[in-house]
């Protein structure tokens, strides 16, 4: 950004504006499988506040969210429930696969576990941990907020 | 831990039953918990002259009676250990398989008589293909249950109003509680996600474990259809 002789003007590009807004304000859908899920809403408390980062604002639709977090075991039962959620949020969206369960299926090679949920949605920070802490889920947003940074407005850095 | 020392002696241990006399009687009394013959409790013997034959052994273990019932009589036994002796409710439907034996899975009901507060467990042998007669026109409580057993062991009872899955999809191949299913699971994928893939080109699960189906794979059907706004 520079400043010019005129005042309350600002140059800038639209990546910069843009990937500012967007990594500022990532708004999570509220959606938990498991229990990654209690440590999800452990980083909305006063000790970790994940507000500080602007990711504090839990939506319960997918219309309204930027983020899902898949907190836990994604069974193949759930797993075109959790495709039709990722369908129904708005462009542009991020995922994150939260623990093990959700990133590989964790213990659980079984029948009834799909295994990594990146066989339904395309996958952007995988969150290692069983469960994470929640210091691991403020890395793995640190991490998506500088993958945003690096996104171009008309083009997705993450196709 | 304190060692008793010379001028403070340990009181020597009570004997069980003196210690509290609202025990129950079986914990001041335990059962053994090992299989009895019980040919002469009253309730088989009552069992017995009623139905004959069809109560093929009476076992006793930890105290709890367990019949071992004929395929086609368990539903009239249950009805009268439920009218007559008081076994109003029906705690739970399971499965066994035993891959060697003849015939290879067995049916477990377990029944309970709050009255009396005494349980009673009857089972039923059943072999690959063979019908159990559905215990839903004496207990409705065995409806989800049995679905259950036929789910996971493929078991399927006559008479019973929906004889589908309850857990797994339709369309899944294979019984996974029996003991050949492989722990790692099978090919599902593309049967569970139509929209999503091409035909045996989803992901698979337990890849390379040898397993092959017993018989082809049944079209899958379309269980959850996307809205067609939802699609990609």
């Amino acid at each position: 950004m520079g400043l010019t002789d005129s005042p309350n003007i600002l140059t800038t590009t639209y990546d910069k504006v843009f990937n500012w807004a967007r990594r500022s304000a990532i708004w999570p859908m509220q959606f938990g499988l498991a229990c990654c899920a209690i440590e999800m809403m452990a980083v909305l408390d006063p000790r970790h506040d994940m507000s500080r980062f602007g990711a504090e604002v839990f939506r319960a639709t997918p219309r309204q969210s930027d983020l899902m977090i898949v907190a836990g075991t994604v069974t193949e039962k759930m797993a075109p429930i959790v495709r039709r959620l990722w369908d129904q949020m708005p462009e542009p969206k991020w995922a994150m696969a939260m623990g093990a369960c959700a990133t590989c299926g964790g213990p659980y090679r079984t029948y009834a576990v799909t295994q990594g949920v990146d066989r339904v949605i395309p996958v952007d920070v995988y969150v290692p941990g069983c469960p994470p802490r929640p210091e691991a889920l403020m890395w793995g947003l640190l991490h998506l907020q500088r993958k945003i940074d690096r996104m171009s407005v008309v083009k997705r850095a993450t196709a | 831990m304190s060692e008793p020392t010379p001028d403070k002696p340990v009181p020597p241990k009570k004997p069980a039953h003196e210690e509290d006399p609202n025990k129950p009687a079986w914990e001041k009394d335990p059962v053994a918990p090992e299989w009895q013959d019980a040919a002469d409790d009253p309730l088989a013997a009552a069992l017995r002259e009623e139905h004959g034959e069809a109560i093929q052994s009476a076992r006793r273990f930890a105290g709890d009676l367990t019949l071992a019932v004929g395929r086609e009589a368990v539903a009239r036994v249950a009805a009268s250990l439920k009218a007559k002796h008081g076994y109003t409710y029906l705690v739970d439907v399971c499965g066994a398989d035993f891959p060697q034996r003849t015939p290879r899975f067995d049916v477990v009901y377990h029944l309970y008589a709050f009255a009396t507060n005494r349980r009673v467990r009857l089972k039923v042998g059943a072999g690959e293909g063979e019908e159990v007669p559905s215990l839903t026109t004496v207990f409705r409580a065995a409806n989800w249950p049995e679905r259950e057993v036929y789910d996971m062991y493929g078991v399927r009872f006559a008479g019973h109003p929906d004889m589908t899955r309850i857990l797994l999809w339709e369309g899944f191949n294979g019984y996974p509680l029996r003991k050949d299913f492989p722990v790692e699971g099978i090919d599902t994928g593309s049967a569970i996600y139509p929209e999503y893939y091409e035909p045996s080109a989803g992901p698979v699960a337990g890849a390379g474990t040898g397993w092959k189906p017993a018989k082809p794979p049944e079209a899958a059907p379309k269980t959850t259809a996307p809205e067609a706004d939802a699609k990609p």
